[in-house]
């Protein structure tokens, strides 16, 4: 099977001296949902914002589709479409012309961004929308513009960083169900979330990273019979997945499991 | 990435720029028009009366190109500076052009062109307010384009370079506030350096901007404090 992203002994420290990632090395194979786990400063983040050139690492390969994203930027990005983690496109443009722009920087003609732009607006329900500017949207609107405009240059390899983030139940579960339909489509979608019944829900394969390292890594069948059988000690019983988590995370466990 | 749709992608970048311009003009373009107007009518219409002619030419119409290149180098200057530290740090928005195949000259080089957009056009603006007030003869029309272009090249650069280090807005409108405009009025503006003391008159001349009015003023009046070829 041919892969979406080969991550190879991933390196970031920051000038302050913050190891951010610790070797990191990762395998996502094309056309799955992919699910990239951890707490809040794990290195999620900056893991993708190495893979999509917002941030320089400091070590280790990175390949998208076998192109080197250090060797051949261009050709990597031109296959990679980021939708972030914070509300970040202009507000006061229209989301016709969100996408139609963003289009744009990819190379690619009004002639064709426009009715492509039209279907994504309608395809993620934003049709109505075509004369409001961005920031009068509303949350699950504007997250809903972020996934549109990552999509507009027809990736191959979809990132979404946080997609759900303060989005209500029935939302979620449409942007569930799309994301479900991009994937049969042939895009590989590396996801991360907070919410672990959505990576539960959606995901093929999973990765929990701690302190920049990767604590766990296989197919979702794997890292659930990680579970030790026993409830978390505050006594709350979350999903399956979340107490693999929990396990994983808040201890000082470094070394990676279910490989 | 193909230099075709290196166009299309800088063609964005510019016209999200220009866009910007034109939907935000009593940011962009009035205040400099406004500006113009009252100094045009201080120190050109009242000032001007009484004081008469320098070097031989009316005073209204010797402070013309002075303004209208304070005019160009601040909102050159401002403009893509402003632009890339808002896009930098508020909306965040540079992200989406630094995760596309978009080389980085390209990238400089759309932020570049909105900047000399709007200091050209702020120039042209401002030339036709003159009109209202002395109607100013164009000695060589090629010079005055060329300078128009050059400074706000020149300027829209350094305002790149500003917004990309800048950490906060005092870091934005501290050169412009502190450096340029100061420099603008001490190159030459208002008066014609032979009227400084020699001490002053060999200081003007370490002052680059000094001779981009020079040049200027050569394009439009015919004359200059310093020759345009050698020193």
């Amino acid at each position: 099977m041919e892969n979406a992203l080969v991550i190879t002994d991933l390196e970031k420290r920051y000038a302050g001296g913050t190891e951010a990632l610790k070797g990191v090395s990762l395998t996502v194979p094309s056309g799955e949902l992919f699910a990239l786990l951890g707490p809040n400063g794990a290195g999620k983040t900056t893991l993708i914002g190495i893979i999509t050139g917002l941030v320089t690492k400091t070590g280790g390969k990175v390949g998208v589709f076998d192109i080197d994203i250090e060797k051949e930027p261009e050709r990597a990005r031109a296959m990679i479409g980021l939708c972030g983690q914070e509300i970040n496109f202009d507000p006061w443009m229209k989301p016709l012309d969100v996408l139609v722009n963003q289009a744009g920087y990819y190379g690619i003609p009004r002639s064709v961004a426009l009715p492509r732009a039209r279907k994504l607006l309608a395809d993620l329900g934003l049709a109505e929308k075509n004369d409001q500017i961005g920031w009068r949207l509303s949350g699950g609107m504007k997250r809903r513009l972020m996934i549109a405009r990552a999509l507009i240059h027809s990736p191959k390899f979809l990132i979404l960083d946080e997609p759900t983030a303060g989005v209500d139940v029935e939302l979620r579960r449409s942007m569930w169900d799309y994301l479900t339909t991009l994937t049969k489509g042939g895009i590989t979608i590396l996801l991360t979330t907070h919410y672990l019944e959505e990576a539960e829900r959606l995901a093929k394969r999973v990765a929990i990273i701690n302190k920049g390292e990767i604590v766990a890594n296989g197919t979702m069948e794997d890292i659930l019979a990680l579970h030790d059988g026993t409830a978390h000690a505050s006594g709350y019983g979350g999903g399956k997945l979340e107490e693999v988590f929990v396990q994983l995370t808040s201890g000082s466990t470094s070394s990676s499991r279910a490989t | 990435m193909y230099p075709e749709k290196q166009f299309i992608s800088f063609y964005t970048i510019l016209r999200k720029g220009i866009v910007r311009i034109l939907r935000i003009w009593p940011q962009t373009l009035l205040p400099s028009v406004v500006t113009s107007v009252l100094y045009f009518a201080v120190f050109g219409t009242i000032l001007g009366s009484r004081i008469g002619e320098l070097d031989g030419v009316p005073y209204i119409l010797f402070v013309v190109p002075g303004l209208v290149m304070l005019a160009v180098i601040t909102n050159s200057y401002i403009d893509v500076a402003t632009t890339f530290f808002v896009a930098k740090f508020f909306s965040r928005n540079i992200d989406e052009i630094l995760v596309s195949p978009t080389p980085p000259s390209v990238i400089i080089a759309g932020f570049i062109a909105s900047g000399i957009i709007r200091g050209m056009l702020i120039g042209v603006l401002v030339i036709i307010v003159s009109s209202f007030f002395a109607l100013p003869s164009i000695a060589h029309p090629f010079v005055v384009l060329l300078f128009l272009f050059l400074s706000s090249l020149v300027f829209a650069l350094a305002g790149l370079i500003n917004g990309i280090y800048a950490k906060s807005f005092d870091g934005v409108s501290i050169v412009p506030t502190f450096v340029l405009t100061p420099l603008v009025y001490l190159g030459g503006v208002f008066y014609s350096i032979h009227s400084l003391p020699p001490l002053w008159q060999t200081a003007s001349l370490f002052n680059p901007i000094f001779y981009l009015i020079n040049g200027f003023c050569y394009g439009f009046l015919g004359r200059s404090d310093v020759s345009l070829l050698k020193q």
